[in-house]
């Protein structure tokens, strides 16, 4: 740990630095806590409480909503429990459709970074601006302007039909691609920029010093580019898979009913007075959890990198 | 194995432009196979631009370079059998320097166990078995740098280039490595071309120096040649420390020019070749190569003022006005100081040029 010796001693400058530091880190600390801290805890307890039929809790505890989430008759009733695989299933999707999504993301943001990033650098702003601009367009706006240009006789498939490359229109909307495909779209930046930024700070030397050691192109990219940037493509891959997994827009609106996601499950919950909040906040409650898992092997995977074998 | 008349490199005519700028001005020179060749020049000079382009990293504008006899041009810097120590060593940080080593063995298809053998001698060869599992990071320059050698080193290439590789260490450091690369040189065989601006460093390792300036090349030569014979301003000021006068020719007799020095001195000298009687033109001489003395010698010498003395370690080095003239530098060991006297500021003396030591220059 960087700077661990300074505040490995002890005696009277240490303590002031040290005093110094907590006050300053009190802002930083008070934003944590009111905006991650409280929210989770809320989260977490209305997970354990009552439904209230039209909509919000009543102040109970009870385990239906976990209970609900994973079987099918209860856990508490008196036939033997038997696993409910409705919303499991749903989780399921969502991790592969969030995976699906981020690695389409990587497979177009990497090239697209690495080609930004080596451009000379009056241009390089130039182009993350064109990369962002889309983003300056609210997201809902985003996702139907997708669907529309995806139905089956949208501009796409007319301008592929009246070149001839098709013959029937691509059935794409209502599919898990459509799906991809809008979430792809909505992250992309998030892929791109931590890459980006990870290969611009490359030493391009090591690339030369690879190629003066025999190594060919792609042994070059394999072996040396993409084991330094790596830090910044795992960074890319959570941004993109982490609001991937939560996301509804894109599959309510180009997915269809079929193709419900986690992210659609939870909004459901809280909308109008069919919700639930108890099993909202649950389902809540297990999507963080998932999440957590992805950080925290990715965490042990950069320190991988970093550390020394 | 190539005839060992056919040159290393034969660089041919070779130019490098930047748009308008010029790096590299038509240049012509060959260097021999298990030649220790340097590159001297001040910064800016090209040096390494001329390494980049014999491994490749740069296309050449004008002309050819060849690689034991071969045209490389078409040749991609994987292809070449070139290794380079860079500047910056540019050692991959995030693998050990074990596997830094056995990178380009692996690369040229050797299986990893047969690499990784090799890379654990040449880290013994360069004394760092010890660190085979660290990091790049976790060493000091100095182990950096052998690393970076014995990286390239490994896959056993037919020129070795080295830009600068010592110009990061401290002095003492530096002679060790000085020394501990030269011999390197002389147990492999490999031709090395090695790139410096620093002057002793080239005179020390070289079998061969090539003094360049602004994109040139200025002189070829051994470095005993370049020193003494330096072939124009340029390399006598560049090489070693010179006093540089300003002369008229008043007469060529006998292949021998006379000299006229401000201030009605006269040098006699050996005339090089395109003097003429009445040009003006430089005098080259080498501080160690005056001497000073109370009373004039027979052969001839030229009164002066001592300024300073300045003590130097091995030497004093006195600076001298010549009567009516330009100031001298003259050095004088310090071994033989029983014998040459030291004068005190303000003292008149008289300064002789030994025999053969002032050399002409015409530009
Ligand atoms: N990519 C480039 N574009 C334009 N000019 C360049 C480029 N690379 C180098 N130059 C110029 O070419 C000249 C030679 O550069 P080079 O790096 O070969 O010098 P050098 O002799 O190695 O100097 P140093 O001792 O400082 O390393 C310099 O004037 C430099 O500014
Ligand atoms: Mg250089």
């Amino acid at each position: 740990m960087a700077g661990g010796g300074v505040h490995a001693s002890s005696g009277p400058v240490a303590e002031t630095y040290a005093r110094a530091r907590h006050q300053l880190l009190i802002p930083a600390w008070a934003v944590l806590l009111i905006f991650v801290a409280v929210p989770v805890a809320m989260m977490l307890i209305y997970s354990f409480l009552t439904k209230e039929f039209r909509g919000g809790v009543i102040w109970e505890f009870s385990l239906a909503a976990y209970d609900q989430f994973f079987f099918d008759r209860g856990l508490f009733g008196d036939e033997p429990p038997k696993f409910e695989w409705t919303y499991v299933t749903i989780f399921w999707r969502s991790i592969w459709q969030a995976g699906l999504a981020t690695i389409l993301s990587l497979l177009i943001g990497f090239p697209t970074a690495y080609f930004i990033a080596t451009r000379p650098e009056k241009t390089r702003a130039i182009w993350l601006f064109l990369v962002t601009i889309p983003y300056w367009v609210n997201l809902l706006i985003r996702t139907v302007s997708m669907k529309f240009l995806l139905r089956d006789q949208g501009p796409m498939n007319d301008a592929l039909l009246a070149l001839g490359v098709l013959e029937e229109p691509l059935r794409i909307i209502n599919t898990n691609l459509a799906v991809q495909l809008g979430l792809f779209y909505s992250y992309l930046p998030f892929m791109v920029l931590p890459i980006y930024a990870a290969v611009e700070r490359y030493n391009f030397t090591y690339s030369e010093a690879a190629a003066d050691l025999y190594a060919s192109k792609w042994a070059t990219l394999r072996r040396v580019v993409l084991p330094v940037v790596k830090p910044g493509v795992i960074a890319g891959c959570i941004l993109v898979f982490v609001p991937s997994l939560g996301a509804f827009l894109a599959p309510d609106l180009l997915g269809g009913a079929k193709n419900f996601m986690i992210g659609s499950l939870i909004e459901e919950q809280f909308k109008g007075n069919a919700g639930n909040w108890p099993f909202g906040a649950a389902a809540s409650m297990i999507l963080l959890t998932l999440v957590i898992i992805v950080l925290l092997i990715s965490t042990t995977q950069q320190r991988k990198t970093r550390e020394p074998g | 194995m190539t005839d060992s008349s056919t040159p290393a490199v034969d660089i041919e005519n070779a130019a490098k432009r930047y748009g308008d700028f010029t790096a590299i001005k038509s240049m012509s020179l060959s260097i021999r196979d298990n030649e220790f060749f340097t590159l001297l020049g001040p910064s800016g000079c090209g040096k390494t631009t001329l390494l980049r382009m014999i491994a490749g990293f740069e296309d050449v504008t004008e002309g050819a370079i060849f690689l034991f006899g071969s045209e490389i041009e078409q040749l991609p810097p994987n292809k070449r059998p070139v290794n380079t120590v860079f500047q910056n060593y540019a050692l991959f940080p995030h693998m050990t320097i074990l596997e830094n080593v056995s990178f380009g063995l692996e690369m040229q298809g050797n299986s990893r166990v047969d690499a990784h053998k090799r890379a654990g001698e040449m880290l013994e060869l360069v004394q760092l078995s010890e660190f085979a599992q660290r990091k790049p990071a976790q060493l000091s320059g100095g182990q950096q740098q052998r690393v970076a050698l014995a990286r390239a080193l490994a896959p056993s290439p037919r020129v070795l280039l080295l830009d600068e590789p010592l110009s990061a260490l401290d002095l003492k450091l530096r002679k060790a490595m000085q020394i501990e690369l030269k011999h390197l040189q002389r147990e492999t065989g490999i031709t090395f071309i090695f790139v410096t601006h620093d002057q002793e460093e080239a005179l020390t390792m070289s079998d061969r120096i090539a003094v360049m300036s602004a994109g040139e090349l200025q002189q070829l030569g051994e470095p005993r040649d370049v020193y003494e014979r330096p072939r124009n301003r340029f390399v006598a000021d560049f090489i070693g420390d010179t006093n540089l006068l300003e002369v008229a020719i008043t007469d060529i007799a006998d292949n021998l020019a006379s000299c006229h020095v401000q201030g009605g001195h006269q040098i006699q000298c050996g005339a090089s070749e395109g003097v003429s009687k009445g040009m003006t033109a430089h005098l080259s001489v080498r501080p160690e190569r005056l001497l000073l003395s109370a009373a004039p010698a027979e052969e001839g010498s030229l009164r002066a003022s001592v300024k300073e003395n300045i003590f130097v370690g091995t030497d004093i080095t006195t600076l001298l006005t010549l009567d009516g003239g330009p100031d001298l530098t003259v050095r004088t060991s310090n071994s033989a100081r029983g014998a040459a006297r030291v004068f005190d500021p303000g003292a008149d003396v008289f300064v002789t040029v030994e025999a053969g030591a002032a050399r002409l220059l015409i530009n």
